[in-house]
């Protein structure tokens, strides 16, 4: 092509020849450029710093302190005053539960009052011939334990024989508490988020500012331009995995039992996924106020369903499959399985192959209808 | 001009027509030279930007064929690319990139590519080299517009409407640019609905109303042709309403006559023959003579003698 380009093209004159000097392009250069120019804008660009790097990490250590998995508590009782409450009071304050209840002495009155507010888990009612009565609320756990504990208190000081020789161990492991199944969810949603923002938005934002159909007039090839705009989302997913499992580690004492390798093509997949998706919500749209609402409308019932904040099996079972199909949900199963239980990759086909059905469909679609002008 | 002998875009009974009616462009043909600077004159939503982005490559034609160094967009896509350097009439190009990362991002598409650096010598950009485009000026991007253009080493340079909302001076240094370009043997379209920038930069130009060309020529021809070499410009009392027509028309050399806003125009020949006869026609019919000035005829007075309007519709 080019010996017939030189031929056909040689200037009539010889002094109508290049203007300047002639540097010298291979077949990258273009490619490497998009991808360069695309990661710099991006990290000067603060909205994308704070929500794909900051916002994640906020989520995560604001929802790990609140549901951190903590002792439960000291349980506040009532005993009603009257003949025996002080025996009862020294029996508890004797007893091995002592440190988990505390106990008030109060008119029955007021007792029933504060009860009735929730101060008070249980009301103990001092009986003649030395007998108790209980008054708790069935519907409130907490209320069924102290009953339980305070029974078992007397019981044994009154001078109940414990026939069976019994012990316990407590255990919080790490790899079961909340923010164990938070982290892998949030690194999900937050792969979602930033491929469909990273593609949709960046690419209706250059349709607008006709910088993409300034692309097109130049020999730029549409493959490396997708290229690179794949790539940027892929170096992003690297550093969000590498932040919200680090961060997972060090702040919360997270386990990671899977191979990092396998995490990494899981994020591989799923950040394609979306970018397909991405791209294919931004395929026509001329306004980023369009590519925005297409993108939530795309978006929220993966935000819902897809068990980021909590299991989907709360869901009604009928809905389960339709569940199970939504890509944030194989993202989300796959990346629990894997860094919560170690799954190896070979146990994660199906949803692989789910994140792949939608990212591949959504790509054809895309590029088949996909405006540059 | 010896050097313009090959046409290096040729374009044939173009038609553009948008969702089915709209007709921007009705059979238009142009031929354009190598090394000349050629202009597209008409006013807005004539059917410019419809028909450079045709020649661009970037909008289809409904019909009508493009060649640019005998070849079209169907089969050479890429190698056209290679020498064509575009600028649009509005892109907004990244604002956290900078004016030289711009310049290397857009000389990366090409396979041999100008130096970033001297382009931006040339464009007068070297001290905003490191600055965010965000922070540029109208002129300032406006000129990175063109910069891109060039730094792909161009042997055609498309300009849509280069120098709209430019101050003069800016103006200026733009055509300064164009005229560097021609000099190293470059090729030029642009379009303009500045008559004075068509006067000035242009070899040759087409006047392009409602899709088509009513004119073609260099400037001096066209106004030679349609417009004599002076205008008369007079208005009488009692006011005519038009009916002097004829008698105006008869005047010695008389080439056309056009009224509006109570002034009447003459395009003439010679002007030391017309006005003499004038005076007398007028003092004759004991009509008074209330205003009378002669100046040099332009392209606007061309549009006007052509379409009966003025290219830039305030």
């Amino acid at each position: 092509m080019k010996v017939e380009e030189q031929a056909g093209l040689t200037p009539a004159r010889p002094g109508a020849s290049a203007p300047h000097s002639a540097r010298s392009n291979g077949r990258w250069a273009g490619y490497r450029g998009l991808l360069t120019a695309r990661m710099k804008e991006l990290w000067r660009e603060p909205e994308v710093v704070f929500w794909v790097f900051v916002f994640p990490l906020l989520l995560a250590l604001g929802l790990g302190i609140a549901f951190r998995d903590k002792p439960a508590g000291v349980t506040s009782i009532a005993v009603v005053a009257g003949p025996g409450a002080r025996r009862i009071i020294n029996w508890l304050e004797a007893s091995p539960q002592h440190a988990g209840i505390h106990a008030d002495m109060l008119s029955e009155g007021e007792a029933f009052n504060r009860f009735r507010l929730g101060k008070y888990a249980l009301v103990v009612i001092p009986q003649a011939e030395g007998g108790v009565r209980y008054r708790y609320d069935p519907a409130r756990p907490e209320s069924v334990l102290a009953r339980a504990q305070v029974d078992d208190a007397l019981q044994a000081a009154a001078g109940r024989k414990d026939l069976v020789a019994t012990s316990s161990e407590t255990a919080m492991e790490p790899g079961s508490r909340y923010i164990d199944f938070l982290i892998p969810g949030l690194l999900g949603m937050n792969l979602m988020n930033s491929g469909m923002w990273g593609i949709g938005f960046a690419l209706v934002d250059m349709r607008q500012r006709k910088l993409l159909k300034r692309y097109l007039a130049t020999p730029m090839r549409r493959s490396d331009f997708l290229l690179a705009l794949s790539s940027s989302r892929l170096v992003l997913m690297l550093i969000e995995v590498a932040l919200l499992l680090g961060f997972g580690m060090l702040v919360f004492h997270m386990r990671v039992l899977g191979s990092l390798l396998t995490i990494l093509l899981i994020g591989t997949v799923g950040a394609l996924s979306f970018g397909g998706l991405g791209l294919l919500t931004a395929s026509r749209a001329q306004k980023i106020e369009t590519v925005s609402g297409l993108i939530n409308v795309v978006m929220l019932p993966m935000w819902v369903f897809s068990g980021v904040f909590f299991s989907y099996e709360r869901f009604p079972a009928m809905l389960l499959p339709f569940i199970k199909a939504l890509p944030l949900t194989a993202l989300n199963d796959a990346l629990r399985a894997t860094i919560l239980e170690g799954a190896p990759l070979a146990a994660q086909g199906t949803r692989l192959a789910i994140m792949a059905i939608w990212g591949g469909l959504s790509f054809l679609l895309a590029v088949k209808w996909f405006r540059w002008i | 001009m010896n050097n313009t002998g090959d046409v290096v875009v040729r374009c044939r009974n173009l038609f553009k027509t948008y969702d089915g009616k709209v007709e921007a462009v009705r059979g238009l043909d142009l031929e354009i030279r190598l090394g000349e600077c050629f202009g597209l004159l008409g006013p807005n939503g004539a059917g410019k930007t419809t028909t450079i982005e045709i020649l661009e490559g970037l909008l289809r034609p409904t019909s009508g064929e493009v060649e640019i160094f005998g070849r079209n967009w169907d089969a050479h896509q890429r190698e056209l690319r290679e020498l064509l350097g575009i600028s649009l009439q509005e892109t907004r190009f990244s604002e956290k990139l900078t004016v030289r990362e711009t310049l290397r991002l857009f000389s990366n598409f090409y396979e041999r590519p100008g130096s970033p650096e001297a382009v931006m010598e040339d464009m007068a950009l070297k001290e905003k080299a490191d600055t965010w485009v965000g922070k540029l000026s109208g002129g300032q991007r406006q000129r990175l517009a063109v910069a891109a253009a060039l730094v792909g080493n161009p042997r055609i340079l498309f300009l849509d409407e280069p120098t709209t909302g430019l101050d003069p001076q800016s103006r200026r240094q733009l055509w300064e640019i164009v005229r560097q370009f021609q000099q190293r043997g470059g090729t030029v379209l642009l379009t303009t609905h500045y008559m004075d920038e068509a006067e000035r930069l242009c070899d040759r130009l087409a006047i392009i109303d409602q899709g088509k060309i009513i004119a073609e020529g260099t400037p001096a021809e066209l106004i030679k042709r349609y417009c004599g070499q002076n205008m008369v410009e007079f208005a009488v009392t009692p006011a005519l309403d038009g009916t002097g027509r004829e008698l105006w028309q008869a005047l010695p050399g008389v080439e056309s006559v056009h009224e509006e806003d109570g002034l009447t125009l003459l395009s003439v020949r010679e002007a030391h023959h017309t006005i003499p006869a004038l005076l007398d026609a007028v003092a004759e019919r004991g009509w008074r003579l209330v205003h009378l000035t002669t100046r040099q005829a332009s392209l606007e007075d061309v549009f006007v003698h052509l379409t009966g309007r003025h290219l830039r519709d305030e």
